[in-house]
């Protein structure tokens, strides 16, 4: 007989594993899926999962999905380790990218070594102020800061709409919804030659290497823990609480609007109504996969950009939906929440012998 | 490292490209590069239609949906040229700039790329459709049929396509109505059935009796059903979504064009082309049209067409003022291309002002 038990502690070993249990578990599905459509299951994964990244040039197109997932993931995991549910990230990347993109229009055919920090400083200052929207109105107002990002997402969204439509459309692009292309001062180096892999990813790596040490090496990473275990526990030990919200919204968005700068002055090099496909929202799946911890983050921003590729990869070979990427993404989240449930629960088999 | 990288990545590609030209001594392989679903019974939907008659002439096709335009386009387009395909038709404005950079690193690749107005590069065509055209018959049809004399346009983007349609449309309905408005709604989508259904709604509370749409879902077509008044269907036949509404659809016909170009590239004579077709030859399509109509008026509407398919009659045929009273094109000429291409103000008769 088996039964079910209440653990006296979250199990630690669990924590990790369950993350690994959701991809298999995910994969497993996976080929089911692929299974009742009709196709080869183990061929189908094999595209989904091996081929998009068997090359050189697949493999840095991992690494440019992964960038801005790693990078917005880790601003997430500030707040959501400290309790605050910052939902709009895909908000704050937006208005990054909007205020980048704007000091980069401004340095229209202009060339200099000084103007690409300004664009990328622009981007994570608008990112920060974005964010702090919603933070702002928490401490103050006691609004609820889940609704107030996700709202600011679609405002944002429209800012940009109006502005790619409107004012700083292309003068000689017959008002298409795209503004001018940014001058190659405004755009980030590449590393490799005919690879599109851009110097954004040591923004990513940077904002691992110092969320790592915040969140172990220092007293106010610790108060977020607190903050995250309770909140009145955090109270009563004294924190002030209001400004640490502030503060992790601000890292975040500044992490979100990095993100943005990333998209439009690597890979892009314009301003138009699409700058990110969902990396906002994407990044709050990598940064629970990824457990809120930088190192699981890296991978789990691997293993969320490969669902990407592979989508594209699987239909051009094999003519499989492309949407079965977002089927993926969507079953990560749903095994991962559901096995959280061996977290606090295990199961015990006793022997039905009397 | 560095140069071992390069290194690699030349040889890679140096056996890709005898690798290509050996797939083209054999046989041509198409892939098409869509922005939203094949099943959208609109733009998509008939881009994967014109892909099938592809198919059906003999030759091998791929495509890829739902390709948002922000980075990712450009991976798909790269992939795409490097796995053996000989032509890729990208079917979506957005994305002009990434099939232009692609196609310099794949000189050996055609791209055909629809409604831009970039060819930087030997290997890129444009193509587009005289849509206007089609909305001259509606505009004929709407101003025959509306008994508010207010005609309600939910258009997509201010760009100079979208301006001529409701300009074209305006002018054929005002010729058989004097007395009809035309009134805008701006969704500022081509895809969106919730906002495009808001769309209609509130211009139906405006008092349109006749929605015409420059967007691309079902939605408006059904909500017009649900109402009580008439409606055009955009580039499907969308009869069979409001049966009672829909009078008449302007279909996006690119079968005959895609297979025409495939044919080119498997005989070597494909070369780069800005194309622009209408109802003359085939690129628009008029479907069915509806037996709620006069009789008098159907057969109105068929000779309009014959008439748009010879040249006898052109959409844009003066005199036509703009809002203010302007002389736009003198009386006996038409518009020309270039014009056309432009157009950014709207004929007289047309309420409202263009966003900026």
């Amino acid at each position: 007989m088996i039964k079910i038990v209440k653990r006296d502690q979250p199990s630690r070993a669990i924590f990790f594993l369950t993350p690994i249990l959701a991809i298999f578990l995910t994969l497993v599905a996976g080929g089911l899926i692929f299974y009742i459509l009709g196709f080869k299951p183990f061929e189908a994964l094999k595209f989904f999962f091996i081929v998009p990244i068997a090359d050189k040039y697949g493999f840095s197109e991992l690494l440019l999905k992964a960038t801005p997932l790693c990078l917005i993931a880790i601003g997430l995991s500030f707040c959501f380790k400290s309790n605050n549910w910052n939902i709009g990230a895909e908000g704050q990347l937006t208005f990054g990218a909007i205020v980048s993109g704007g000091v980069a229009l401004l340095f229209y055919e202009q060339e200099g070594f000084y103007i690409l920090p300004i664009v990328i400083l622009a981007g994570a200052i608008g990112g920060m102020l974005y964010a702090s929207i919603p933070a702002i109105l928490k401490t103050y107002f006691n609004t609820n800061e889940i609704l107030v990002s996700l709202m600011l997402v679609y405002v944002s969204k429209l800012i940009l709409d109006y502005l790619v439509v409107g004012p700083w459309s292309n003068p000689e692009g017959f008002n298409f919804p795209e503004t001018r292309q940014f001058s190659d001062s405004a755009r980030l180096p590449l590393l490799f030659e005919g690879l599109r892999i851009h110097a954004g990813i040591f923004l990513a790596l940077a904002a691992v290497v110092i969320s790592w040490f915040v969140f172990y090496k220092t007293y106010l990473g610790f108060q977020m823990k607190v903050s995250g275990f309770s909140l009145k526990t955090a109270k009563y030990a004294g924190y002030k609480g209001k400004k640490m919200i502030i503060l992790v919204f601000l890292i975040s968005g500044a992490c979100a609007g990095l993100a943005g700068v990333g998209e439009i002055t690597g890979p892009i090099g314009q301003l138009h109504r699409e700058v990110s496909p969902d990396y906002g929202f994407t990044a709050i799946i990598v940064a629970f996969l990824g457990r809120l911890h930088p190192v699981g983050i890296i991978f789990a921003s691997l293993v969320v950009a490969i669902t990407y590729l592979g989508a594209e990869t699987a239909q051009i070979f094999m003519q499989i939906p492309k949407y079965t990427g977002q089927v993926f993404q969507g079953m990560i989240l749903f095994f991962l929440l559901a096995s959280d449930y061996l977290l606090f629960f295990k199961f015990k088999f006793i022997s039905s012998k009397k | 490292m560095h140069k071992f990288f390069i290194r690699s990545f030349v040889s890679s590609l140096v056996l890709l490209f005898t690798f290509t030209v050996a797939a083209i001594a054999k046989d041509v392989k198409a892939a098409f590069v869509y922005i939203g679903p094949t099943g959208d019974h609109g733009w998509t939907y008939q881009h994967d239609v014109g892909r099938k008659a592809v198919e059906a002439a003999g030759f091998k096709t791929t495509y890829v949906e739902g390709v948002p335009e922000s980075a990712d386009a450009e991976r798909v387009l790269r992939q795409l040229a490097n796995s053996g395909h000989d032509v890729i038709f990208t079917t979506s404005f957005g994305y002009m700039n990434p099939t232009n950079k692609v196609a310099k690193e794949f000189p050996n690749v055609k791209f055909e790329h629809a409604t831009g107005y970039k060819r930087e590069h030997p290997n890129v065509s444009t193509y587009a459709a005289r849509f206007y055209e089609g909305r001259t018959i509606l505009g004929t049809i709407a101003g025959t049929m509306t008994k508010s004399n207010v005609i309600g346009y939910v258009a997509s983007f201010p760009i100079p396509e979208v301006i001529r349609g409701i300009n074209s449309f305006t002018l054929a309905a005002q010729k058989v109505n004097p007395n009809i408005k035309t009134k805008i709604v701006w969704a500022f989508t081509w895809y969106d059935p919730g906002k495009e259904a808001e769309a209609a709604k509130a211009l139906i509370d405006q008092g349109a009796d006749v929605i015409a749409q420059h967007t691309d879902s079902t939605a408006i077509v059904q909500i017009a059903e649900k109402a009580g008044v008439y409606a055009f269907g955009q580039a499907s036949d969308m009869d069979k979504f409001a049966p009672k509404a829909v009078l008449t659809s302007v279909e996006n016909n690119w079968g005959p064009y895609y297979v025409d170009r495939v044919k080119a590239v498997a005989n070597g004579t494909w070369s780069q082309k800005d194309t622009w077709h209408g109802i003359g030859d085939g690129m628009v399509v008029i479907s069915d049209l509806d037996s709620q109509m006069p009789a008098d008026l159907r057969s109105k509407v068929k000779k309009l067409q014959a008439d748009l398919a010879s040249g006898k009659v052109h959409s844009f045929t003066g005199p036509i003022y703009d809002q203010k009273g302007n002389l736009m094109v003198a009386e006996g000429k038409t518009a020309d291309d270039g014009m056309l291409a432009g157009m950014m103000t709207y004929v007289k008769g047309v309420e409202g002002d263009i966003p900026k």
